[in-house]
């Protein structure tokens, strides 16, 4: 039997199930979330997971008289298992929604098991474009890194910054933050000096950092996964790049508010663009990290606002469809759900399902004895330009 | 001219900082024929060891890395006298097995107990940055870690060739019956070998936090390259993995810098070619076994 043919069998199959027993599902809207909780994405899982059961705390786990349960699953960022977990959940545990997803592989693994259940796919952290096209049924509350690269080459090429050296991962969100950068920063009249592909298990900067040091760039633009950050920043230090004037800059990914403080005061001064900072000044948001604070003991990063929004907007669609779980009905909810959330204004773009955000531009800085992204600069309600160009 | 210098320099620190943390392995490989891939594990050890001694008691860090030695050495001795020293004179194989088993079960259980984010040793500010000497920028990290992993080097050199610990030890590993029957007691010989691999594996995993990151999945990460060490550089001797390491090291920065697309490859290149020339390892005895 061909995949596909499995696939249309799990899909009928859960379809039969659920006109057969309307009443049982009535009671409960299950969940499934699926995040890596061990291995190198675990902190990404940990967020999502912590933002979920705080949002849950405050806003009690009954919609529009229904019981919310989740289910929390491990993929470990394995996309066979992400697969695995989700026909688990929507064949056996009956879920109403699947949620979560790491890394991009893994939310794309899950997209056709959405699509043939009609069971809607909320992304809370996996940030590349083709995300949301690859099913309709997939909404997304993180961000793309479309949004911030493009954000932060135009800024950097109205800010005075003329020759820009790139130092980024050779994987796939590495190339998109490049290529986006690229095109924004020349397109502003700017100019790339040097172009450089790291390995994505780079043990040593030290080559690449020399060779940036020697193109005598304004700036150096870097992505690289989250936790090599440090490691970037302290070398960048090692090397005297901070004081020759070099500035680094990138999207915010690489300035997690989780890493931040571990990076030192090499990082002091990096300008980046992003979606969300723990020290953005909104009411809402200062409750969000006072609340997260206290139950967890840490700092909520990006990922845990992913996931905070993430949960709410399933709550949101179940207000909407007065608890009715029918996934079409459902995606039809979450199209245009517009909120305040901490990170500030979002909506759900109803054509392509993704979100709509402002990007902020920060720099790090010391604010009571911690570092912190400190905002600047607004860019409102960015689209994804990943999929406008189309 | 001066930037060559600096490749140079920093090729040196790195792959001083190889050898350093694969130099152990090739004492338990080499000289007790043992596959123990479970190598980086006790590095991994030694780094979360000083990381938390530095950063949560507040040890200075020079401190902090003899006890990385230390502490490293001393779980080393234990897992031999409860569970490696069974597995001697099994079969390579089972000893893959084990060990490779045991470098999953450290990296979910460091995962566990310290989380799976990449750590950071606080260094002393003396040991930060750059300074010039002659136009070459000379980092003042890399420069410890040339000098100690130096005066190491020549240390062990001295310790196996001219004292009689080092004697017994090659008698030991060159004929095991003969040597308890001159009353030398090999298990105790081993243990303590192994002990001390263990212990620079450890101080290797402390030094190399700042240069190659410190978190949970360190030994695999790792494990590759303290194998081409090894392979490269012959198991026989410390000398030859010690030249190996300067080799990769040297090689894998100068590939960075100068063809940054190969990258990555250089080292894989530089091994393949050793090796066909030299299919035992550049000091490598021919056919030993």
């Amino acid at each position: 039997m061909s995949i596909r043919s499995q696939l249309l069998l799990v899909a009928g199959s859960v379809a039969a199930m659920l006109a057969l027993a309307p009443a049982q599902a009535q009671e409960t809207v299950k969940i499934g979330l699926i995040l890596p909780m061990t291995g190198g994405q675990a902190s990404t899982g940990k967020q999502i997971d912590n933002a979920v059961k705080l949002y849950m705390q405050q806003n009690g786990d009954t919609v529009a008289g229904k019981k919310i349960e989740v289910i929390l699953k491990d993929d470990a960022a394995v996309p066979d298992n992400t697969k695995r977990l989700a026909q688990e959940l929507i064949v056996n545990d009956k879920v109403n929604f699947i949620a979560g997803f790491g890394v991009t592989p893994a939310a794309l693994a899950a997209a056709p098991l959405a699509t043939q259940a009609k069971v809607p796919e909320i992304v809370m952290a996996a940030g590349t474009s083709i995300i949301t096209e690859r099913s309709p049924y997939i909404v997304r509350t993180s961000f793309t890194l479309a949004q911030s690269s493009t954000i932060i080459g135009d800024w950097a090429a109205k800010n005075g910054i003329k020759k820009v050296a790139t130092l980024t991962s050779d994987y796939a969100p590495g190339n998109d933050a490049l290529n986006f950068f690229k095109q924004n920063f020349t397109a502003g009249g700017g100019e790339i000096v040097e172009e450089v592909k790291v390995p994505l298990q780079n043990p040593d900067f030290a080559p690449f950092l020399q060779r940036m040091k020697d193109s005598k760039p304004d700036a150096v633009f870097v992505f690289v996964p989250a936790g090599q950050g440090g490691n970037f920043m302290k070398q960048y230090a090692e090397r005297g790049l901070d004081k020759s004037g070099i500035k680094v800059i990138g999207p915010g990914d690489v300035m997690d508010d989780d890493l931040l403080n571990g990076m030192g005061d090499a990082a002091l001064g990096t300008v980046t663009a992003h979606l969300y900072s723990a020290a953005h000044p909104s009411a809402a948001n200062k409750e969000f990290v006072a609340a997260y604070k206290k139950a967890f003991g840490q700092r909520p990063g990006f990922m845990a606002v992913g996931g905070y929004d993430g949960i709410r907007l399933i709550y949101e669609a179940l207000k909407k469809t007065g608890g009715k779980t029918d996934g079409d009905a459902l995606i039809e909810a979450m199209k245009g759900a517009k909120w305040e959330s901490p990170r500030g204004p979002i909506s759900i773009d109803p054509e392509t399902r993704d979100i709509v955000q402002n990007i902020y531009i920060r720099k790090v800085e010391k604010v009571d004895g911690e570092l912190y992204n400190v905002e600047f600069a607004t860019f409102e309600a960015v689209k994804d330009s990943g999929k406008t160009k189309k | 001219m001066t930037t060559l210098f600096t490749i140079l320099f920093d090729g040196v620190a790195y792959g001083m900082l190889l050898f350093v943390l694969a130099c152990g392995l090739a004492v338990t490989l080499g000289l007790m024929n043992f596959v123990n891939l479970a190598h980086g594990a006790f590095a991994m050890a030694g780094g979360y060891i000083c990381a938390v001694l530095v950063n949560n008691q507040g040890w200075p860090f020079f401190s902090a890395l003899p006890l990385a030695f230390v502490s490293a050495a001393a779980i080393g001795v234990a897992l031999e006298r409860t569970l490696y020293r069974h597995l001697y004179t099994r079969s390579h194989l089972d000893q893959v097995l084990f060990t490779i088993g045991l470098t999953f079960m450290s990296v979910a259980a460091v995962d566990y107990i310290m989380g799976s984010s990449r750590i950071f040793i606080k260094l002393p500010a003396a040991l930060e940055g750059q300074f010039d000497f002659f136009g070459v920028g000379i980092g003042r990290y890399r420069l410890m870690i040339i000098v100690i992993c130096g005066l190491l080097t020549v240390a062990l050199q001295l310790i196996l060739a001219k004292t009689r610990f080092g004697s017994r030890l090659r008698a030991a590993v060159d004929d095991p019956r003969a040597a308890s029957g001159l009353g030398i007691n090999v298990p105790q010989v081993f243990a303590f070998t192994f002990a001390f691999g263990c212990g620079l594996a450890g101080l290797g995993g402390a030094l190399s936090a700042e240069i190659l990151g410190l978190d949970p999945y360190f030994p695999l990460k790792f494990m590759i390259y303290f194998l081409i060490v090894v392979t490269v550089g012959g198991s026989s001797s410390i000398t030859g993995p010690f030249l190996a390491s300067l080799l990769l090291g040297i090689g894998d920065v100068a590939g960075k810098y100068y063809v940054p697309k190969m990258g990555p490859f250089v080292i894989y290149t530089i091994m393949i070619v050793i090796l066909i020339w030299r299919p035992n390892g550049l000091f490598g005895r021919a056919a030993a076994r």
